[in-house]
C-alpha cells in the first residue's frame, strides 16, 4: 500500500496528458503567458538605479546592461527549466534536477580545476571546463541510478544532494590547498548583476541546444518511457540517453561558468507545467521555455528591487521562493492520491 | 548487513524466555564480542593518548611553572568542544539512521543547523543587535532548544502521521527546508549592516579552537541530559532500527519512536552547531565506521563504540594537524573530505537502496 503510495507521488506515469487537444502551439492561454512574459521582460528593462531618460548616456547604459541583462534572464530561465525536464524525463524522476543531481556541484569543480591549470582562464575555457565536469558528473549519477535498486523514487534526490555535498567539499579542499576559496564562494551565489556586453554572449549558445532538443523532443519523451518501452518502439535508448545527458551539461556549464548556482528553477517549473498539460514533451516544451523565463525574471526583478539601490543576488530568492513551492508540490501531491 | 538482520531476527524467533542455552546474544560469536571489546578498549585509549596529547605535547612552558596551567586550561577549553561535538555528532547520527532506518542519509542534511542560522540570523534581522547580544545565556539559549523541538514536532508530527506518513517524503522535506532555510538566512544575512553582521558572524561559525567557553555550563548539561536519554533509549532503537512494520509488530508505538528520537537528535545537531560550527560528513564517517567495528544490532553496544571511535578522530586529527603535520585550520575540512569519500564509496557498493 505504502509503497503504492509513494509511486504515485512520483512515477513518470501518473500524469497522461489531461487534454489530449492541447497538441496546438499557439492556443489562448499560451499566447497570454507569452505576453505576461514580454511584459516582465520589458519591467525588467527599465528596472535599476540609473535614469535612462533623464541622462546623457542613458541609453548607451541601456544597452550595455540592461538589454544583455534581460536577454541573459531569458536564456537562463530556458535552459535551466528544460535542462530540469530533460533530466526528469530520462531518470523518470520528477524530483530530479541539476541541483538534485549534483550537477551543479560538478561544474562548480570544473571551474575550480580550471582555475587551477590556467592562470588567469577565458571564460570560454571556464565553461568548456564547467561542461566537461558537469557531464561526467551526470553520467556518474545516472550510471548509479541505473545500477542500484531503488525502494522509493523520493530518495533519489536526496541520494543527489549528498552528492553535490560531497563534490561540493571536494572544491573546498582544492580551493583551501590552493586558496582559492574566495573565488569558489563567489561563484556558487548566481547573479545577474555582472552581465553586461561582452560577458554575457555565450549563454546564445542555450538556443542551440533549446533547438536540439526540441527536435529530439519525441525521442526524448519515448525515452522517458523506460529502456524496454523506448527500444521496443524503435529508439536507441543509450544513445538519446548521452543525448540528452549532452545537452544538460551543455545549457548547465554554460550557465554555471557565466551566472552561477540557480537552484530549483529546473524542478519547479516543469512539475507546475505537466501537473496542468501531461507529460507530452513537444507541446509542453514552448511552456516550460515561457515558464521558465518568467519565473527568473520575476525573481530577478525582486532581487534588484528588495534593497533598492542595491540588489540581492537572484539565486537567494530562487532558493527560498522555490523550497516553499518545491514542498507545496510534494505535499499537494501527497494530498491527491 | 540485510543478511545480518535476519539472522538476528531469527535468533530472536528461536529463543524462548525459559531457554538459557540459545539467548539472543548482541553478536554472532564469541569471537567477535572478543574483537569488539579489544576493538574499543584500544580506541578509547588511543582518544586518551591524543587528548593527552593535545593537552601537553609542545608546550612551550615547562611542567611546573606558573603559567603551565592556563595553557592546559587554554587547550582544555579545545579538548572539552571536541568532546561534545563527538558525542553530539556520534549519538545523533547513529540514532538517526536507525531510527529512519537507512545508512545513506545524515541529520546534517535536514536542515537542523540551517534552522539554527536561521533562528539567530532572524533575530538580528528583526531585533537588531542589543536585543542580538542579550539573545544568549541560558533562558534564550532554552527558549531556542524549545523552538527547536516545537518546530520538529510540528513538521515531523504531520509529515509522518496519518494516512499517508511516509518517512522518505519527510526525510526529503527536511532536506529542501534545510536549502530553503540556508537561502532565507544568507538573504537576511545580505540585508544586514556590516556591522550586525560582524557581530552576527562571530557566534554563528564557530570552530573546536574558537568554541566558546562561555556556552559550556548550558550546552555540557543538555548534551549529557540528551545524551543520556538516547542512551536508556537503546533497546527501543533496536526495535525501531528493524523498520515500521516489524518494530509494529513487535509492539513499538513507531511513529512516537521516531519523532521522539529525532527531537533528541536535534538538539544535538542543534548544541553542535552552535560550538563547533557545521559538520556535514564527519556524523557519517563516524557511524560507518562503527557499523564495521561493532558488528551488532544493539544499539547499546553501537553506542559507545561510536562515542569512541568519535572522539578518537577528533582528537587524532587535530593532534597530528597540529603537532605533526602542523596544518593549523584545515582539520575539519580534511574530516569532511574524507567523510565525503566514504559516502561516496558505501553508496557505490550499495545494491539497493
Amino acid at each position: 500500500m505504502l509503497k503504492r503510495v509513494i509511486h504515485r507521488i512520483t512515477g513518470a506515469e501518473i500524469s497522461q496528458p489531461p487534454l489530449f487537444s492541447h497538441r496546438k502551439p499557439w492556443s489562448k492561454p499560451f499566447i497570454f503567458a507569452v505576453c505576461a512574459v514580454l511584459a516582465l521582460g520589458a519591467v525588467s528593462l527599465f528596472t535599476g538605479v540609473y535614469d535612462i531618460q533623464g541622462r546623457e548616456d542613458g541609453w548607451n547604459m541601456f544597452f550595455i546592461t540592461r538589454v544583455p541583462r534581460t536577454a541573459a534572464l531569458m536564456l537562463t530561465g530556458a535552459a535551466m527549466s528544460m535542462s530540469g525536464l530533460v533530466t526528469q524525463l530520462i531518470t523518470q524522476n520528477r524530483l530530479v534536477e541539476p541541483t538534485t543531481t549534483g550537477t551543479i556541484e560538478w561544474a562548480g569543480l570544473g571551474l575550480v580545476f580550471v582555475y587551477l591549470a590556467v592562470p588567469a582562464p577565458t571564460l570560454m575555457v571556464r565553461m568548456a571546463g564547467a561542461i566537461l565536469f558537469s557531464f561526467i558528473g551526470t553520467m556518474i549519477f545516472f550510471l548509479f541510478l541505473r545500477k542500484v535498486k531503488l525502494r522509493s523514487s523520493l530518495i533519489v534526490p536526496i541520494i543527489g544532494m549528498m552528492l553535490g555535498a560531497v563534490i561540493s567539499a571536494i572544491s573546498t579542499f582544492i580551493g583551501l590547498v590552493f586558496q582559492m576559496t574566495q573565488s569558489i564562494e563567489s561563484w556558487f551565489v548566481g547573479s545577474f548583476a555582472p552581465v553586461q556586453i561582452g560577458r554575457y554572449e555565450y549563454l546564445w549558445l542555450i538556443v542551440v541546444v533549446n533547438i536540439i532538443i526540441f527536435v529530439y523532443a519525441d525521442r526524448l519523451t519515448l525515452a522517458g518511457l523506460g529502456e524496454d518501452v523506448a527500444t521496443s518502439l524503435g529508439v536507441n535508448y543509450n544513445r538519446i540517453v548521452i543525448l540528452g545527458t549532452c545537452l544538460i551539461s551543455a545549457a548547465v556549464g554554460v550557465v554555471a561558468a557565466v551566472i552561477g548556482n540557480l537552484p530549483f528553477l529546473g524542478l519547479i517549473v516543469p512539475n507546475i507545467v505537466s501537473m496542468y498539460r501531461g507529460d507530452d514533451l513537444k507541446s509542453n516544451l514552448p511552456w516550460v521555455c515561457v515558464l521558465g523565463m518568467g519565473a527568473i525574471t520575476l525573481c530577478d526583478i525582486i532581487s534588484r528591487t528588495i534593497i533598492m539601490p542595491f540588489e540581492v543576488p537572484v539565486s537567494l530568492i530562487l532558493g527560498t521562493v522555490g523550497a516553499v513551492v518545491f514542498i507545496v508540490i510534494l505535499l499537494k501531491q501527497r494530498k491527491q492520491r | 548487513m540485510r543478511e545480518f538482520k535476519d539472522h538476528t531476527q531469527q535468533n530472536r524467533a528461536k529463543t524462548g524466555p525459559d531457554d538459557k542455552s540459545r539467548s539472543a546474544r548482541a553478536f554472532r560469536s564469541q569471537r567477535e564480542e572478543k574483537r569488539y571489546w579489544i576493538l574499543l578498549i584500544t580506541l578509547i585509549v588511543l582518544g586518551a593518548v591524543a587528548s593527552y596529547g593535545l593537552l601537553v605535547y609542545n608546550n612551550p612552558v615547562p611542567v611546573g611553572a606558573p603559567s603551565f596551567i592556563p595553557v592546559v586550561k587554554r587547550r582544555m577549553v579545545a579538548l572539552t568542544a571536541m568532546i561534545i561535538a563527538a558525542v553530539c555528532q556520534s549519538l545523533a547520527t547513529v540514532a538517526f539512521q536507525s531510527s529512519t532506518n537507512n545508512r545513506i542519509i545524515t541529520p546534517s542534511l535536514l536542515g537542523f543547523e540551517a534552522l539554527y542560522s536561521t533562528i539567530h540570523t532572524g533575530t538580528m534581522f528583526f531585533f537588531g543587535t542589543s536585543a542580538f547580544l542579550k539573545f544568549s545565556g541560558v533562558g534564550p539559549f532554552l527558549f531556542q532548544v524549545v523552538a527547536m523541538i516545537l518546530m520538529c514536532l510540528i513538521l515531523y508530527g504531520w509529515l509522518l502521521s496519518g494516512k499517508y506518513g511516509n518517512l522518505q517524503l519527510m526525510l526529503l522535506v527536511g532536506v529542501i527546508m534545510g536549502t530553503g532555510l540556508k537561502a532565507v538566512s544568507s538573504f537576511m544575512r545580505r540585508l544586514l549592516a556590516p556591522s550586525e553582521f560582524d557581530v552576527l558572524q562571530a557566534k554563528l561559525f564557530g570552530s573546536v579552537n574558537h568554541a566558546d567557553a562561555a556556552y559550556f555550563p548550558i550546552a555540557i548539561p543538555i548534551v549529557g541530559i540528551t545524551a543520556l536519554l538516547i542512551l536508556l533509549y537503546s533497546k527501543k532503537l533496536n526495535v525501531l532500527s528493524l523498520g515500521r512494520s516489524a518494530g509494529t509488530s513487535l509492539g513499538l508505538n513507531h511513529q512516537f519512536g521516531v519523532i521522539y528520537t529525532l527531537i533528541l537528535v536535534s538538539v544535538l545537531m542543534s548544541v553542535s552547531t552552535a560550538l563547533v560550527g557545521s559538520l556535514t560528513f564527519y556524523g557519517f564517517l563516524v557511524a560507518t565506521m562503527t557499523y564495521q567495528a561493532a558488528p551488532t544490532y544493539d544499539h547499546r553496544y553501537m553506542f559507545p563504540m561510536s562515542l569512541a571511535i568519535g572522539f578518537l578522530i577528533l582528537t587524532g586529527s587535530y593532534f597530528f594537524m597540529y603537532h605533526v603535520f602542523r596544518a593549523q585550520g584545515v582539520v575539519s575540512i580534511i574530516i569532511e573530505l574524507f567523510g565525503g569519500i566514504t559516502f561516496l564509496i558505501v553508496l557505490l557498493r550499495k545494491g539497493s537502496l
